[in-house]
């Protein structure tokens, strides 16, 4: 998949967490821009997307993410069985 | 493995969850989201599940939920050593599936110790009724060297074990709440491998023995057990436990796995409040042996030794049959001929279960649907209390749409489990075993021989005679203590209040030496019927110093129409004469399912008196002179001191 299609599928993943319809996932995108995503709704956002997915993150490397930009990469490397971002922004 | 595998998979929950929220109506609602929480969901879909339930609730005032449909309420508060938060709504659409309407506290995390050891404002104000104390090995660790001594580590234990005894304790002292205490899994994989066993102080057998320890201390304090380390053994370990998660935000169970883990906590509660399935009924062809007996004869059917599939079938029997000694009421719903239905229980020579195991056995050509309401009305038993096995999922179908308050279980395509699946659905939850229990099943059978006679007896009086009924009464004791919880909380037809104690407000009401609490057992020709009425009488402000308001009547269904309540006012008017009173004062507060009792009192020679302010909306009240004579009855009574 490409961050693009990444970061579609996962744009449909935060609409049915948060039942909003709404909702566009641009990479600047934070925790701060959408309503609603407190330390709970994260940590769903995080099992609905490895089941989104089929992946399962690693310890330690959800806590450096910035944006969705970076989970979308990080998404990518889980996926492809890279050793993920960890080192660039841990 | 999938989570909660006995129920039956939406063919498109996320659209049927937003079908309801549109469902401007909140009761509609909320039987909406009732029926979808008794569907397989995950974690994503239970929570959101969840969020549109509190919605609703918050819609509805806390006194209109209980009207709006068969729904119990109960507080749970969750005090925990590790991160619970993420299981709540779990905890919460579990108890909807299990037909209770949750309130939930979370203790601040960490904090249980002090929750408990000092009074804890916010938890006091959310009064539990129900305080799941959920700890991790971490929280009490060996600290022994390895070749500490058994008895080293025996004493270590009892420090644990006396500790947790004080925190059950002030739960039950300071909150009144059913404490359920989780079971501890050990933390650290083997140090020793298979030999960690043999290594008393290694950390795996140091838990093991702490749990045992545990066990035989809740039994003797009454607390009930969240037994996680069993339960969790038949899961692959990963499937509950996540160290990721724990080192992510200390959750000691994975949050895929909250929808499991929510039921779990759930049917603890339920049972707990008298909600667990009575009854089990039974398809036979390709449910309880393999075949059918209509095409294939008695000698035809798979069932017995020699044939792996005949064997499965029997273990399946040999499950049943238990479930039946443990107080579960067997019956029969069966497309069949009826003569040759009962011929394979008779005749076959490998059969566990046996004719007179099954209370009441339909076997014909006519609906199913139809066939569950007779056996319901034979039993005398509500069809919410019914598990219905099926291996043919047409029949299972039409059950859930017919009769929704069945459960109907989903079965695996092996019979080597159904039982394990029957198991893992949990319907038969206990929350106590009493005697009254293990012999259920007889007094069912018994039930039916006292049917025959009625209807060969033409007198109703010469019938009541025949049956030579004595009532024993006594004040409620220890021994009788665990059945009067159990009845007080399942009994909703003959209950005239519907009141609900949990043990520990059971128990400070009976303290007082003002109050009557009676239990009453009736024999008969035929056998024991066990505790069969409950009754409590008060003193109350609204009604003065020389009255007593009977708080609780409630009586099984078992015994109707055999003046026991006659005997049973006889007994309670020498009883608060005994305490100086005048008078009984009674109370009937309408539910959904007590219509049965509306004029209890009426019939009794009660006289209808104003109600008092404030009083439960539709309940009417009753006084009965003391000094009156109480209704004729053919029944002796006996006093036990």
């Amino acid at each position: 998949m490409t961050e693009q299609d990444i970061l579609e599928a996962l744009t449909m993943v935060f609409r049915d967490v948060f039942d909003q319809d709404s909702i566009t996932l641009r990479p600047e995108t934070t925790a701060d821009d959408i309503e609603g995503w407190d330390s709970q709704a994260h940590i769903t956002l995080v099992v609905a997307t490895e089941m989104r997915f089929g992946i399962k993150f690693r310890t330690g490397e959800l806590e450096g993410l910035h944006n969705v930009g970076d989970f979308v990469r990080l998404i990518q490397a889980r996926m492809g069985g890279s050793p993920g971002i960890q080192g660039r922004t841990g | 493995m999938e989570q909660l595998a006995w129920l039956p998979i939406h063919s498109d929950f996320a659209a049927a969850l937003r079908g309801t929220r549109a469902e401007a109506d909140t009761e509609r609602r909320l039987t909406h989201l009732c029926g979808l929480a008794g569907y397989q969901r995950d974690f994503v879909a239970t929570e959101k599940l969840d969020r549109t339930l509190q919605a609703t609730l918050s819609a509805l005032a806390p006194a209109d939920r209980p009207a709006a449909l068969p729904l119990r309420q109960a507080r749970l508060a969750v005090l925990s050593s590790h991160t619970i938060d993420h299981l709540m709504p779990a905890i919460r659409v579990g108890g909807l599936a299990h037909g209770v309407i949750l309130s939930t506290h979370v203790g601040h995390y960490g904090t249980y110790r002090q929750s408990l050891m000092e009074v804890d404002p916010d938890l006091l104000e959310f009064a539990p009724q129900f305080l799941l104390l959920a700890l991790d090995a971490h929280e009490m660790p060996s600290s022994l060297p390895f070749d500490a001594s058994e008895s080293d580590v025996a004493d270590a234990i009892q420090g644990y074990v006396d500790n947790l005894r004080d925190l059950w304790r002030f739960g039950r002292q300071r909150y009144s709440a059913q404490v359920i205490q989780q079971t501890f899994v050990a933390a650290d994989p083997p140090l020793f491998g298979s030999y960690d066993g043999l290594v008393p102080a290694s950390p795996i057998a140091f838990t093991e023995q702490l749990n045992k320890a545990m066990r035989s201390a809740a039994r003797q304090e009454g607390i009930l057990l969240l037994d996680l380390a069993w339960l969790a053994r038949t899961w692959p370990e990963d499937a509950v436990f996540d160290p990721v998660r724990w080192h992510q935000a200390k959750q000691l169970i994975a949050p895929h796995f909250a929808p499991e883990y929510g039921d779990w906590v759930a049917r603890i509660i339920a049972a707990s409040l008298g909600l667990s399935r009575k009854c089990l009924v039974l398809d036979l062809d390709n449910t309880i042996w393999g075949g059918v007996v209509g095409d294939d004869g008695i000698e035809g059917i798979r069932l017995g030794q020699g044939d792996p599939l005949g064997e499965a079938f029997l273990d399946f029997q040999r499950y049943i049959a238990a479930l039946g000694r443990r107080g579960v009421v067997l019956a029969v719903c069966s497309k069949n001929d009826p003569a040759i239905a009962e011929s394979a229980f008779c005749q076959h020579p490998e059969m566990v279960l046996r004719r007179s195991d099954i209370a009441s056995f339909v076997a014909n050509w006519d609906d199913k649907a139809g066939n569950l309401r007779r056996i319901a009305g034979e039993l005398n038993l509500g069809l919410d209390s019914f598990v219905f096995v099926d291996d043919n999922p047409a029949e299972r179908l039409i059950i859930r749409r017919e009769l929704p308050m069945v459960a109907v279980p989903e079965l695996p395509a092996d019979a080597a489990y159904y039982g394990k699946r029957l198991a893992d659905a949990g319907y038969f939850e206990a929350a106590s075993l009493t005697s009254d229990d293990l012999a259920r099943g007889r007094s069912y059978q018994a039930s039916a021989e006292r049917q025959a006679i009625l209807s060969r007896a033409t007198d109703m009086t010469e019938y009541l005679k025949s049956l030579s009924m004595t009532l024993v009464a006594s004040e409620i004791g220890p021994v009788d203590f665990p059945r009067a919880v159990q009845l007080i909380n399942k009994s909703n037809q003959f209950n005239l209040t519907t009141r609900r104690y949990t043990d520990a407000e059971l128990q400070d009401l009976l303290a007082d030496p003002a109050v009557v609490g009676m239990c009453f057992r009736l024999k008969d020709r035929f056998g024991d019927n066990g505790l069969i009425s409950i009754i409590l009488a008060r003193p109350d402000d609204q009604w003065g110093k020389n009255a007593l308001l009977i708080d609780t009547w409630l009586m099984s269904c078992r015994v109707l129409g055999r003046q026991v309540e006659a005997a049973a006012l006889e007994v309670v008017t020498q009883e608060a004469a005994r305490r100086g009173a005048q008078a009984l004062i009674g109370e009937y507060r309408p539910t959904p399912r007590n219509e049965l009792v509306s004029r209890h009192y009426e019939k009794l020679g009660f006289s209808p008196v104003e109600a008092p302010d404030p009083h439960v909306q539709g309940a009417s009240f009753w006084r009965f002179d003391i000094a009156a004579a109480t209704p004729p009855h053919f029944i002796t009574v006996e006093r036990l001191t």
